[in-house]
């Protein structure tokens, strides 16, 4: 690349590092451009590694997604509507569970499940094994549900308390209230189920330690990124990546326009 | 001589160490329209919501149709009884639907007749499609009044239910207050700080005061010969809040 170097020699006398620096970059960018074009290039044209990849995440995330709304919408709603004694010890844990690192989950997960740990000699048959699919999900699960219980609970406590007052003056159970009180708050609720799964699809730390990113059986769109990105294979790389900004973008764009609606 | 729909006796209620409500005795008949009157922090609220079970006394006993209210209370009872809030709360529903609402919750889902009945007796037919956060604030206790009376209550409560209303809904809600009362015998408990509207609407008029109940008579003897010096001031007007 002759005219690179003379380009960057003639406008910065800088050290040999600085000039390593820039040619390094120039060599980035160029991978990067060319990785863009085959990223989309493998997503466009149906790529069945790539798809792999993509699907599998789909249904571990879209599983642990279902399982930790089940448990957290309700569990939220208890939380966000009830006074008892300890709900601000439980709403700290909560709210602690909510800022967990993922990679201490997976640490916690990998402790409980592998085969010299807490659950994993017991070999029960519910007990997911370690470097599975089940696994991954437990820790996901681990990871949204609290996330889905603290936007949950601030959602409903948020609803005008009137308006339960109003509801239960016209006839409704306890259930019924609740009901009322959650499709009142159910923007709120899309949210934090939104957010979980924006929590859990981009993850890395803890679907690796638990997961393995085993090729064709725990390899997901983030732990593919990481291995792929180590091997050189650039282009694969930012394929997923592409694939895995555009999840995000569109479960963010949904979420603000949801918000924007609640207004 | 009809047995009391409430018998109060020794009724407290307790917030946070103040006693906000006080009543030794107090009977409410089926049918009439009791007036409740009172400055602002009387307890005049705060005894609706235990007339309407959301709420229990503290102390003493509330008894509904004979039988001592407890939190055990059977759903179907408790939805003998409901309230017209000052502040309307309506569902982020339509109008139709916030009206059907209580209907929905006692599980009757061909409710169409008596919601357009309802609608129509309220003047809001042509609002019926409309999102209720879009209401006027006439428009949405219209609506209030139309999913309450929409379940044909045994107790009506209205809390202060036209204060800042313009003349045309105070009278229309007046007007249709007084048909419930008339065609189906509700009971109807309206907490007013309107003595014009107490005047007009009430069979008897209870002064509350500091959570205990002043006086109580016949809305005529009430306003014509108060016993007590302070609803003779009340009624003269010299106690204005
Ligand atoms: N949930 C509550 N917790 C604590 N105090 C309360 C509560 N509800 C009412 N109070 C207090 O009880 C007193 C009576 O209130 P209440 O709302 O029953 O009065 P009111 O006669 O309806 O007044 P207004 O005419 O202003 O509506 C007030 O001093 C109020 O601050
Ligand atoms: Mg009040």
């Amino acid at each position: 690349m002759p005219e690179f170097e003379v380009f960057v020699g003639a406008k910065h006398p800088q050290t040999p590092q600085i000039r390593g620096l820039f040619i390094f970059s120039y060599v980035v960018m160029e991978q990067l451009w060319d990785g863009i074009r085959e990223g989309l290039r493998l997503f466009f044209t149906g790529d069945p590694i790539l798809w792999e990849i993509i699907l599998l995440s789909a249904r571990v995330s879209g599983i642990a997604l279902v399982l930790s709304s089940v448990l957290g919408v309700p569990l939220g709603a208890l939380l966000g509507l009830n006074r008892f004694k300890g709900r601000r010890l439980v709403q700290a844990i909560v709210y602690t569970g909510m800022g967990l690192p993922p990679v201490v989950v997976g640490l916690a997960v990998y402790i409980l499940l592998s085969q010299g740990g807490i659950l994993g000699p017991l070999n029960l048959a519910w007990v997911p094994k370690l470097f599975t699919v089940p696994a991954m999900i437990v820790a996901q699960v681990i990871i949204a549900t609290p996330m889905i219980i603290g936007y949950t609970m601030s959602a409903v406590a948020e609803v005008n308390p009137d308006l339960r007052l109003q509801v239960r003056s016209l006839g409704a159970t306890r259930l019924q209230t609740t009901l009322a009180v959650l499709r009142e708050a159910r923007l709120g609720v899309v949210v934090a189920i939104v957010g979980g799964l924006g929590s859990i699809i981009s993850e890395v730390g803890a679907v690796m330690m638990v997961g393995g990113n085993i090729d064709g059986s725990t390899r997901v769109l983030t732990t593919a990124i990481m291995l792929e990105t180590r091997r050189g294979n650039l282009d694969l790389a930012i394929g997923l990546g592409i694939v895995l900004l555009l999840l995000s973008f569109l479960i963010n764009f949904g979420v603000t326009q949801l918000q924007g609606k609640g207004k | 001589m009809m047995e009391p729909i409430y018998q109060l006796s020794n009724l407290q209620k307790i917030y946070e160490g103040r006693t906000v409500v006080d009543i030794e005795h107090l009977e409410i008949e089926p049918g009439e329209i009791l007036a409740v009157v009172g400055p602002s922090g009387a307890g005049k609220s705060s005894l609706l919501r235990m007339l309407n079970f959301l709420e229990y006394p503290d102390n003493g006993e509330l008894r509904y149709q004979s039988k001592p209210v407890t939190p055990n209370l059977p759903i179907e009872v408790r939805r003998q009884v409901t309230t017209v809030f000052q502040h309307p709360a309506l569902l982020h529903d339509s109008v139709e639907n916030n009206i059907r609402y209580g209907l929905k919750l006692r599980g009757q889902s061909d409710s169409t007749d008596q919601v357009h009945s309802v609608l129509e007796r309220m003047g809001l037919v042509a609002l019926r499609k409309a999102q209720a956060r879009t209401l006027s604030g006439g428009e949405a206790q219209r609506v209030a009044l139309a999913r309450a009376m929409v379940l044909r209550p045994a107790v009506l409560l209205m809390d202060e239910p036209t204060a800042n209303l313009d003349p045309y809904n105070v009278g229309l809600i007046e007007e249709v207050a007084r048909q419930i009362n008339q065609e189906m015998r509700t009971t109807i408990i309206l907490v007013t700080h309107n003595v014009f509207q107490a005047r007009r609407l009430s069979s008897r008029v209870a002064l509350m005061l500091n959570g205990r109940i002043i006086e109580i008579a016949p809305t005529h003897s009430f306003f014509e010969n108060p016993t007590d010096p302070r609803t003779r001031a009340f009624v003269q007007g010299e106690m204005i809040y």
